[in-house]
């Protein structure tokens, strides 16, 4: 049987006041008619701690907009859960916040999508930086640890060292760099996110010294961009190993981005419990541990480090979801990532973003 | 990249860190931003005594009233872990 789960990502909702053109939510987002209702949420947390989860992670879109926050922070908390609040800031009031914390909220993770008001709201495509400064002001004021949370791309690669700064002010504990991940919207504006070579070595030491020089203070937590690298991410940390997502809808899956995976038959909450479907669907046991593994990743000793990268990537480079991350300079598709790079890091014309907005 | 830790640190969990019992994998765990510990029985009886008072000697004091053969030296390794995970900070 499959060890238990820590954490469950509730996606809440794909509802969002910002239009973040590297949203990692699929393209055909969830509408709000689609939404589990309070009761089916309620369900999903008792069945999650039951099965082991221990950690839930309120997201989205912005779980802001769920009227019954309130009462699903209550019920994970009061279920023993560590319970995470993954906002962009907008909406979270004093009065909001206070009531949340007072309800369960353990701890905050706030976006910020660039180190000025201008970069910001430019990427975010609203008007949310200086709401995001005050919500981060109310975290400090309630005492709830805070985690800023920022994607970097093309366009923000630059200002690494503001954007550390502005976490320090904003009284942040952790800071999470995040460079961009293909996915979603991700992957369709992938030529105006992807940075340059020369862009990826000038923040490396300016992410280091700021490490060493915050050590004890704030925690800068440092995501790779992995088509530049030779090696890729340990997704997951293994495929159904540790975390599970429920999408808005009630799709069950064993990363956020596995919808991508059309060869994969995707369970539900409103059908099956999350015990069956953690233990026995195909889905969560499709790619676990090594079986699975074709070579170069199944004689090599790296697959217990990287469990072969991310499956949703071998599957959208390659159609293979069983291959090697192409990434891996030992695949036999990283000619494709190559290609991508050269193609799109640098192009011609620079396409418009396009902004994340439901159909 | 071990930290050390002195026998007259003081640790002390950290803000927004929440020890916990966990039926389902009859363990005590500790709940953290970053994540999740399972901890064994020592661990569990360390955690409980980093309370912002006693030095680590101290720890170690009190759990050889309750466990045979406890090192302060043992109780200091493993508090440096803690810190690293960022689940106990140390003054002094």
């Amino acid at each position: 049987m499959a060890e238990a789960p820590f954490g469950l990502l509730a996606e809440l909702t794909h509802r969002c006041p910002l239009q973040c053109g590297y949203c990692s939510n699929p393209l055909e987002l969830v509408r709000r008619d689609a939404e589990l209702s309070t009761e089916d949420w309620r369900r999903v947390f008792d069945q999650a701690r039951s099965l082991g989860c221990l950690q839930v992670h309120l997201s989205g879109g912005e779980p802001l907009l769920r009227q019954d926050l309130p009462e699903l922070v209550s019920h994970a908390n009061s279920l023993g859960c560590y319970v995470n609040l993954v906002t962009s800031g907008v909406g979270l009031s004093r009065d909001r916040l206070r009531s949340l914390a007072s309800l369960g909220v353990d701890h905050v993770q706030l976006s910020l999508q660039d180190a000025t008001r201008a970069g910001n709201d430019r990427i975010a495509g609203i008007k949310a930086f200086d709401r995001k400064v005050e919500a981060a002001a109310f975290v400090r004021e309630e005492g709830l640890p805070l985690t800023v949370n920022t994607v970097l791309h093309r366009q923000n690669l630059d200002h690494v060292a503001g954007i550390i700064a502005m976490a320090e002010e904003m009284g942040a504990e952790r800071l999470e760099l995040a460079n961009t991940q293909y996915y979603g919207w991700a992957l369709r504006n992938r030529a105006a996110l992807l940075p340059t070579r020369e862009q990826l070595a000038a923040a490396d030491p300016v992410v280091a010294s700021a490490q060493e020089r915050l050590r004890g203070r704030m925690e800068i937590v440092y995501v790779i961009a992995d088509y530049h690298e030779a090696h890729p991410k340990p997704c997951m940390y293994g495929w159904g190993a540790r975390q599970l997502t429920v999408a808005p809808n009630g799709d069950v899956l064993p990363c956020p981005a596995a919808t991508v995976i059309s060869s994969l038959r995707i369970e539900n909450v409103r059908e099956s419990s999350l015990h069956d479907i953690w233990h026995s669907s195909s889905s969560f046991n499709a790619f676990r541990g090594f079986d699975w593994m074709q070579d170069p990743c199944r004689s090599c000793p790296r697959k217990e480090v990287d469990f072969g990268g991310c499956r949703c990537q071998a599957f959208q480079l390659t159609g293979d979801a069983a291959a090697t991350d192409p990434v891996c300079s030992l695949s036999p598709s990283r000619s494709t990532v190559d290609q991508i790079l050269a193609t799109e890091m640098a192009p011609a014309d620079v396409p418009a973003m396009a902004m994340r907005k439901m159909r | 990249m071990t930290s050390v830790v002195a026998l007259d640190a003081v640790p002390r969990i950290r803000r927004g860190v929440k020890c916990a019992y966990d039926q389902i994998r009859s363990a005590h765990v500790v709940l953290f931003p970053e994540g999740v510990l399972v901890l064994n029985e020592t661990a569990a009886s360390v955690v409980a005594l980093c309370d912002g008072v006693r030095s680590v000697g101290d720890i170690a004091l009190a759990l050889g009233d309750e466990y045979a053969g406890v090192e302060p030296e043992d109780v200091a390794s493993l508090v440096a872990r803690l810190v690293e995970r960022r689940v106990v900070d140390v003054d002094g």
